[in-house]
């Protein structure tokens, strides 16, 4: 019934609107107002574009400072600041033909506006003007294109050799993260491997997989470089933390990395905001299903001394698996000798 | 180029002899058309209601995004199983995002307007009696209308449309068991987007074709209106472009029933290791954008080259820069094709190859930033008449310079890292090929339907609807900005997880019904669309007083165009306000002799010449 009165109602108001159009449209027939150029809406059009200029700039000002708090969280990480720095640097440049271009854009159209008995300017061409608008945006940015390529080179080159090492694997639809444990060295891994025990596929007779520990959360060191080993195992994922300016693609077959220096402490990052609940994230930004916007995983910066102590209190991976390692152990260990060199040797540049 | 017409001539006097015998069936005339007009009224018709359907569908994830939580039982009556317990399934979020943005793009953006308004105007402005070819271009239509129907059909599938977003990354694309979507949803989208990269080829071909071969009399190519250059050059980006959509579309379909690993390596889902080795879900990256960036530019040159025309009717000026316009649109279809990794910065691609795109992206600015002053210079000292489709050309200046300005942005690779993949690219490429485009196209349809239809459309209405819709787009998308320097990541169906991401509720809710308002009064314009082919108020044949070879048809231009000889033409398009001239604008078909006092003085010389060979001619 609802419904029905809805789609009559929606009818009727078409109905009224039809009417009101064709006695209008005949009316300007009538009065053969249509012989005119412009109607009399013409002069309101300029008027409405300045009020929208207003509304346009005041409101985003407004706003702007009204949020502030909420975007570009304080960066905490060395690179991180230096391209906030670049982008708001970026953004004031940019501002400024945006306000002027709007200026011209908004204004224009009420300063010339049609006037009967008026007639345009022909002005076709104008070398000059033309060059100068082609030459001012190249020099800018040829500024913006060094200093964000001098920061590129710098955030992307090779990783220091003192960087702590952490795995990070995305899978639908969670993170899980490796850490080398005492010899600073990750175990060699293969996907075939992978099971419900060995989510990383690790390889149980390889050395360095001994001591490899696999905690629930993140933890970087303050002040020291951290490398992050990324890699997928099913579909494309993104590891992203947003305070650190830390984004890089996790890809199945195709371990990539990113390293960065955290420089705020989660206990620093707390008073700073006022928040003590405040905690570091890392999330999901590769769309891979139906768990994406849940990729949630914690992350703690500790002062270097937590954690050393952190990192030394760890149970390796072995030690809570300990039967599923003597198994597994057992099972490649009859396999042949070479093949496994081969195989190591091909994962062991990742 | 004289004998080609002669040529073209003498057939088509031909062919309008053979109508006068027989009047063509109704199947023939309105269904399989070989009419460019007719086609171009179909591809209207058909991109509007694939509008409908691509904008509701944002309007339902709009919903989840603003009001998270709230009761959806309404909604079951429309999206039945997809509704549970109240809630949106997040696959089916997925979905509607997915099929949001392949339809916005390719249906409505590349074939409702490229389809459009390249089918109507190539010829109608460059005076042929048709397109090169009527068969290919009705086939092109006919291959589209078959994508669409597979693309609606993918729609109601029981495991869901294709939904590992526009981009379709593989492995989520590739793995049926990753995601419902990626089932029988994805093999339809693949299905239906290889017909549509079929009919686009098709379509372009012929306009090049068109373009190069039947322009009429004096049109060089020198004096061919702007529109007719963006059309020229989107056809050529699409020929280059497309067919690496399709070998991306293949090799993906191999890689999804026939066991090979393109872009699939090392793989173990749904608790099973894959045998796939080898492959690269970079490659598909690559070769996707490597049409995917150009792609913008195949959506956003015919809006700029609309806009260009219009702007320069109404402000009763000629176009300023009309050579720069010309360059600018060459120099932006050439490093299209030169940018696409900037999509990728944060692939896991070698950082120096980073470096390179972020160089190539900056430089394209430049070229756009011309574009975006000489609109500006056009309005300056003109008199400008503020029809509807006017008030769409401004506002499509004012979104392409406030989306293109944050380009300046991510395309800075070391900006990315951050911004990559949040809203603030959301609000970036909504603004400057979304809704830049969308208003390019609607002008298009203000200043296009009195030769379309032989009626006007309501101004008044016209005024409505812009304002509403200028208004409510920049407060939809202009506040993505904020929520995406947040950190908030895109395709996201719920933020409330994340400490980070919890904040700007209200401003999610504002967008949303900001945008339920914009959509809504897209259908003032759909009403008024409809209402005027039928009763709209009788046109002339050249209501805007412009300059183009279209307006000097009859009202109802019927099969051929022009019902006499081919409109000959003899000066470039844009002499609006030239001074001396009696009246403000001189159309392209008006010779030189019959205005001396309005020729500029290279004009009054290329005169005089002509008129010393007509004279030694005739004496020999």
């Amino acid at each position: 019934m609802t419904t029905l009165l809805i789609i009559l109602g929606v009818v009727l108001v078409i109905a009224v609107l039809a009417l009101l159009l064709k006695t209008q449209s005949l009316l300007n027939v009538l009065k053969e107002s249509y012989k005119s150029r412009v109607d009399g809406a013409n002069k309101w059009h300029g008027v409405f574009f300045i009020i929208f200029f207003f509304f346009l700039f005041i409101g985003m000002f407004v706003y702007h400072f009204s949020v502030t708090k909420y975007y570009l969280p304080e960066a905490a990480s060395i690179h991180g600041v230096e391209t906030d720095n670049l982008f708001w640097i970026s953004m004031f440049i940019i501002f400024i033909p945006f306000v002027l271009t709007h200026i011209l854009l908004f204004f224009f159209p009420y300063i010339y506006q049609y006037k009967e008995g008026n007639k345009a300017h022909f002005y076709p061409d104008n070398q000059t003007l033309e060059r100068w608008w082609t030459i001012v945006p190249s020099v800018v940015l040829v500024i913006l294109l060094f200093y964000g390529l001098k920061l590129w080179t710098s955030i992307t080159s090779t990783a220091p050799e003192t960087s702590e090492v952490i795995e990070i694997m995305g899978k639908q639809f969670a993170w899980q993260v490796r850490y080398p444990g005492k010899d600073g060295k990750l175990g060699a891994y293969n996907f075939k491997r992978i099971d419900a025990n060995n989510e990383f596929g690790i390889k149980v007779e390889d050395a360095n997989s001994q001591d490899d520990f696999i905690p629930r959360e993140l933890h970087f060191p303050k002040g020291k470089p951290v490398v992050l080993k990324i890699r997928a195992r099913d579909v494309l994922h993104s590891v992203f933390l947003p305070h650190f300016r830390v984004k890089m693609d996790a890809v199945p077959g195709m371990p990539t990395t990113f390293w960065f220096t955290p420089t705020i402490s989660t206990s620093e990052m707390r008073e700073k905001t006022g928040n003590p609940e405040f905690n570091y994230e890392l999330a999901c930004t590769e769309v891979c299903g139906r768990g994406h916007f849940a990729m949630r995983f914690l992350v703690v910066v500790d002062e270097l001394a937590e954690y050393k102590k952190w990192y030394a209190t760890q149970q390796t991976w072995k030690s809570q698996n300990e039967e599923y390692f003597a198994n597994t152990l057992k099972k490649y260990s009859n396999t042949s000798k070479t093949a496994e060199v081969q195989s190591v040797k091909e994962h062991s540049s990742l | 180029m004289a004998t080609v017409d002669l040529h073209v001539e003498s057939q088509d006097v031909h062919a309008h002899d053979d109508h006068e015998h027989h009047e063509l069936s109704f199947i023939r005339k309105y269904v399989f058309s070989e009419d460019h007009k007719v086609i171009a009224k179909q591809f209207l018709i058909s991109g509007m209601l694939w509008a409908i359907i691509g904008g509701g569908m944002s309007m339902l994830f709009r919903l989840q995004l603003g009001f998270p939580g709230s009761n959806l039982d309404w909604l079951k009556p429309l999206l039945g199983g997809w509704i549970e317990n109240g809630k949106m399934n997040p696959e089916f979020y997925l979905a509607l995002v997915t099929m949001h943005g392949t339809i916005m793009v390719f249906f409505v953006l590349t074939a409702g307007l490229s389809g459009t308004f390249s089918n109507f105007l190539i010829p109608l402005q460059i005076g042929a009696r048709d397109m090169a070819s009527g068969f290919l271009n009705m086939l092109s239509y006919w291959f589209f209308f078959a994508s669409s129907v597979i693309m609606f059909c993918s729609i109601f599938t029981e495991t869901g449309p294709a939904s590992g977003g526009w981009v379709i990354y593989p492995p989520l694309s590739a793995l049926p068991q990753a995601m419902s979507g990626s089932g029988l949803g994805m093999t339809l989208w693949l299905c239906s987007m290889s017909l549509f990269i079929v009919s686009s080829l098709l379509g372009s071909i012929n306009y090049i074709t068109t373009v190069i071969n039947l322009r009429t009399k004096g049109m060089s190519f020198l004096r061919m209106p702007l529109t007719i250059w963006a059309f020229f050059v989107t056809a050529i980006i699409g020929v280059l472009a497309f067919p690496v959509l399709f070998s991306a579309a293949l090799l993906l379909i191999f890689d999804r029933s026939f066991g090979t690993s393109f872009y699939l390596s090392e793989i173990y889902i749904a608790g099973e290791a894959l045998h796939n080795m080898g492959g690269s879900p970079v490659l598909f990256q690559h070769l996707f954008w490597f049409l995917g960036h150009p792609e913008v530019y195949i959506v956003l040159l015919p809006a700029l080259g609309i806009t260009s025309e219009i702007i320069a009717t109404n402000s009763r000026k000629p176009i300023f820069g009309y050579k720069a316009m010309i360059g600018s649109i060459f120099g932006i279809a050439f490093l299209s094709f030169i940018v696409w990794a900037h999509h990728m910065f944060v692939t896991g691609m070698n950082p120096f190859l980073g470096s390179i795109f972020m160089l190539l992206t900056l430089v394209i600015a430049v070229p756009s930033a011309v574009k975006a002053f000489n609109y500006i210079a056009t309005l300056w000292r003109g008199n400008i008449v503020f029809t509807p489709a006017m008030l769409f050309s401004i506002g499509l200046v004012s979104y392409f310079i406030s989306g293109g300005l944050t380009g300046l942005i991510l395309g800075n690779a070391a900006l990315d890292i951050q911004l990559h993949d949040t809203y603030f690219v959301v609000a970036h490429f909504h603004l400057v090929m979304g809704t830049a485009s969308f208003f390019g196209m609607v002008a298009g349809i203000y200043h296009w339907f009195p030769k379309m239809f032989g009626r006007m459309m309501d101004e008044k209405l016209g005024y409505i609807h812009f304002w509403v819709t200028f208004v409510g787009a920049y407060l939809v998308f202009f506040p993505m900005h904020y929520i995406g320097l947040a950190g908030f990541p895109r395709r996201y169906y719920s933020w409330t997880g994340f400490d980070a991401f919890n904040s700007f509720a209200d401003l999610n809710s504002f967008i949303s019904v900001a945008a339920f308002v914009t959509f809504g009064a897209q259908f003032i314009f759909v009403f008024n669309f409809l209402y005027s082919i039928f009763k709209g108020r009788k046109a002339t044949e050249n209501p805007w007083l412009s300059n183009t070879l279209e307006w000097t048809t009859p009202v109802n231009p019927g099969h051929g165009n022009w019902p006499g000889e081919l409109p000959q033409v003899y000066r470039w398009p844009y002499d609006y306000s030239k001074p001396g001239a009696v009246l403000d604008y001189i159309p392209q078909n008006v010779p030189l002799a019959s205005t001396p006092e309005s020729n500029l003085p290279h004009e009054a010389e290329q005169l005089l010449e002509e008129q010393e060979d007509a004279l030694s001619s005739n004496a020999h």
